[in-house]
């Protein structure tokens, strides 16, 4: 069975919610939706305070190549156009929607019979998903439809769709695999056609018995399409990782996978994508794990994109008692949140409610360089050495000891017997070395 | 609402400590203790108490009332050099002598660089080693473990460990088949499990290789220094043993006596003083193993184990910037 090479931990899977079914969550009464919800240059706001919208009607436009389009997710007036904390933290602009009834788009199609065949063109593809503000599901959240501009003389030689779910806790993944499988797979034809690839690979890991066996039934009728059941390693949901565990090939440091032939894409755009050329949806929704230890019903949610995260909360139970943090994603990438009042992003794929116990970080100590972090590291890089420049000041150093092919996975400092804050060093090193490299390119 | 705790990701760990790694240490090391203890008696209870108590109160002592600093002797690291430095000497070594020991390994070994971590040599050898200068005599003076439990007293029957026994001959010209048949030499069966005179920890080869293999087996080290260490060893002293079996020993000799699994398994593997890539370690082990070999053969000293490791603990940095981890995106391969 395929893996990684390099690296990479097991830590416990907790998938608490991976037998619930996913629930279609009601529309709130307010959605806050976020003006830039992707990874690249801020979209334009195209509404007014006291417009009308429907779901599905743009509100925000994508002006820059790394963009993404953003549209209502309800029907209703736009009550304000204000400032909210984003889930790092930073004030950001969102438009406030008071809703009213459910009223969608004339042009999608709302019905679930499946659409199996797509009579539009590559280059027609690429702008439909662009139109549609898909961005990548996983959690990186980089527009999709840029993925599929192949540069001049390269080919993608393998679409790869990630059904890995490595975080732990976080099913949405796996639940959208098993309910949503024929869906998927149409997707995934639309994806091939667009870049012209002779084969795509589906890699999840052998945790998920019944998502492997869906998937198999279901793509032995698509013969372009495989499914690789894969080892359990964290993080080989990790674009690099995911297609060196399932093509063998290495991302040179500072490429992008279309260097060796490949793009690679999460199971949950897929669906998107699906929804959007063969059914004229725009991205609105996305499912939701809510999960932790103490959460009375882990579940899994299919929310309105700019629904508050407390609401999805109370659905699972309410905040437990020994709640200490929630979390904006899995537990090795996701981002604390300052309160449960942000909303659902497209990147949202999961919230965890972490017990206070949980939260607490054992006091750190010296390094007793047992180099379990070197070993550790799926970029192999050595990140006792990166913390010592970044605490140091030695940007340089860390620059040349290639602190920017780091991933923030997480594992280095997962496994640190030192309970050392590794990856906090590591990040604040890496804005500033970005900083210097960019600087250096201006002059 | 209360607070929330706001903290960058990764937001769980996997559970190791210092602590946990320690014990697991001292695990291993039971077994070894344990022969130790059948075939030197109380003595060598004594010694190893000795040693343990005297490494956790001076690093308890200096990080007080000369550092200034929190203790850290609850993450068990003195146990472990105390441990070691007992398992590095005769059993019958004076207790004035042992707590000197202490002190050199944890004050000058350890404490002056810093602390866990931040020590360049592995502070039992530093310790055993300032012994064996300061104290030739007292440290090459070695209880015979012939019967069990017959030496419960300091001043029980001596002799010397069977690399002695070789150096000694092969000085006087006697080839190496006249030595084994000396009436001192043990037999090959005895070495295994630990019937020959030597330091405390370091005469049963066997019990010495269970406790290795838990350590293995429980991730404290990976199998890289040890393998290069002994494997280089044997393959250095076989292909002398080839060229003159007169003059060379036969490796298996080598592998089984003095403190070579004791120092591959144990003390070249200290993870503070070993290289980190696993390129680096493998020549930390080769290296280890070759001056050994180099030592006991050629040097001055029967057993070269101590020194071998010391050396090349000091060449660790060089070897951590020479080796580096294999670096993912460097091989690109294409095949479609
Ligand atoms: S966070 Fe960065 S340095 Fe740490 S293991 Fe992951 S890639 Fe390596
Ligand atoms: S895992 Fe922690 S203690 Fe071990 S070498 Fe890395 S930073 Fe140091």
């Amino acid at each position: 069975m395929k893996t990684f090479t390099l690296g990479g931990i097991h830590p416990k899977g907790n998938k608490l919610s991976a037998q619930a079914p996913i629930e279609i969550f009601p529309i709130p009464e307010k959605v806050y939706i976020m003006v830039t919800q992707h990874l690249g240059a801020p979209s334009t706001v195209i509404v007014n305070k006291g417009d009308r919208v429907k779901v599905g009607t743009l509100v925000a436009k994508a002006d820059a190549f790394i963009c993404a389009n953003v549209h209502s997710s309800v029907s209703g007036i736009v009550e304000k156009i204000d400032e909210i904390n984003d889930a790092s933290g930073y004030r950001k602009s969102t438009i406030i929607i008071k809703v009213e009834n459910d009223e969608w788009e004339e042009n999608i199609d709302r019905s679930t019979n499946l659409n199996r065949e797509c009579k539009l063109n590559s280059k027609e593809i690429v702008q439909r998903i662009k139109d549609s503000g898909i961005v990548g599901l996983g959690g990186a959240t980089f527009p999709t439809h840029v993925k599929y501009m192949v540069p001049e003389g390269k080919k993608a030689d393998f679409l790869i769709i990630n059904g890995v779910e490595c975080e732990p806790y976080l099913t949405s993944d796996h639940a959208i695999m098993l309910e949503k499988a024929e869906e998927i797979m149409i997707g995934i034809e639309i994806l091939m056609k667009a870049l012209g690839s002779k084969k795509a690979m589906i890699g999840i890991e052998k945790n998920k018995p019944d998502a492997i066996k869906k998937m198999q039934e279901i793509a032995s009728k698509y013969n372009k399409i495989e499914i690789y059941p894969l080892k359990v390693k964290y993080p080989q949901g990790a674009e690099k990782q995911l297609i060196k565990a399932l093509t063998g090939r290495e991302v040179p440091s500072g490429k992008l996978p279309i260097e060796v032939g490949c793009v690679v894409n999460n199971i949950g755009t897929a669906l998107a994508v699906y929804e959007a050329v063969q059914k004229n949806k725009p991205l609105i929704e996305r499912v939701v794990t809510v999960s932790g230890k103490s959460v009375k019903k882990p579940s899994n949610l299919r929310v309105r994109i700019g629904t508050p995260c407390q609401l999805l909360i109370d659905h699972a139970g309410g905040i437990p008692e020994d709640t200490g943090k929630i979390i904006s994603g899995g537990p090795m990438m996701g981002k604390a949140l300052r309160s449960p009042e942000m909303p659902v992003t497209k990147g949202t794929s999961g919230i965890l409610l972490m017990t206070e116990k949980e939260s607490k970080r054992e006091a750190s100590s010296m390094c007793i360089r047992c180099a379990k972090c070197v070993n550790a590291c799926p970029m192999g890089l050595e990140p006792y050495l990166l913390q010592m420049y970044v605490e140091s000041l030695r940007f340089e150093d860390a620059e040349n000891h290639k602190i920017m092919d780091c991933i923030e996975c997480g594992s280095c400092q997962y496994t640190c017997p030192a309970n050392r804050e590794l990856l906090d060093y590591i990040r604040v090193g890496k804005s500033k070395v970005g900083a210097m490299m960019r600087s250096r390119t201006r002059k | 609402m209360k607070l929330l705790t706001i903290s960058g990701s990764p937001h769980i760990h996997g559970g190791h400590s210092v602590k946990k790694l320690m014990r697991g240490v001292i695990v291993a090391m039971m077994p070894a203790l344990l022969v130790s203890f059948y075939y030197f008696g109380l003595s060598a209870f004594i010694v190893t108490m000795v040693s343990v108590f005297a490494c956790m109160f001076f690093e308890w002592f200096i990080q007080k009332f000369i550092m200034k600093v929190p203790t850290s002797i609850t993450d068990g690291s003195a146990m472990v050099t105390g441990i070691l430095l007992a398992f590095n000497v005769p059993s019958n070594l004076p207790i004035w002598i042992i707590l000197i020991g202490a002190l050199v390994s944890i004050g000058i070994g350890k404490m002056t660089y810093g602390g866990l971590g931040k020590n360049p040599f592995n502070p039992a050898l530093v310790g055993r080693v300032f012994l064996l200068i300061s104290f030739p005599v007292q440290m090459t003076t070695w209880p015979k473990s012939g019967l069990p439990f017959s030496t419960l007293s300091f001043d029980g029957l001596t002799g010397p460990t069977p690399l002695g026994i070789l150096k000694g001959g092969l000085s006087q010209g006697e080839t190496v088949n006249q030595v084994m048949s000396n009436v001192d030499m043990p037999r090959y069966a005895d070495l295994l499990y630990g019937q020959m005179g030597g330091s405390l920890g370091e005469v049963s080869a066997i019990a010495l290789i269970i406790g290795g293999l838990f350590l293995i087996f429980r991730k404290v080290i990976t199998w890289h220094i040890p393998v290069a260490f002994i494997g280089t060893s044997f393959i250095f002293a076989s292909i002398l043993h080839m060229v003159n079996p007169e003059l060379y020993v036969d490796p298996f000799f080598h592998l089984i006596t003095g403190g070579l699994m004791l120092g591959a398994f144990f003390m070249a593997t200290d993870l503070v003083t070993s290289p980190m890539s696993k390129t680096g370690q493998l020549v930390f082990g080769v290296g280890c193993g070759l001056l050994t070999i180099l030592i006991r053969v050629w040097g001055a000293y029967p057993e070269g184990v101590s020194f071998a490791i010391l050396l090349m603990n000091a060449t660790t940095p060089l070897i951590n910037n020479a080796f580096k981890p294999k670096q993912f995106g460097k091989a690109i391969k294409l095949k479609a």
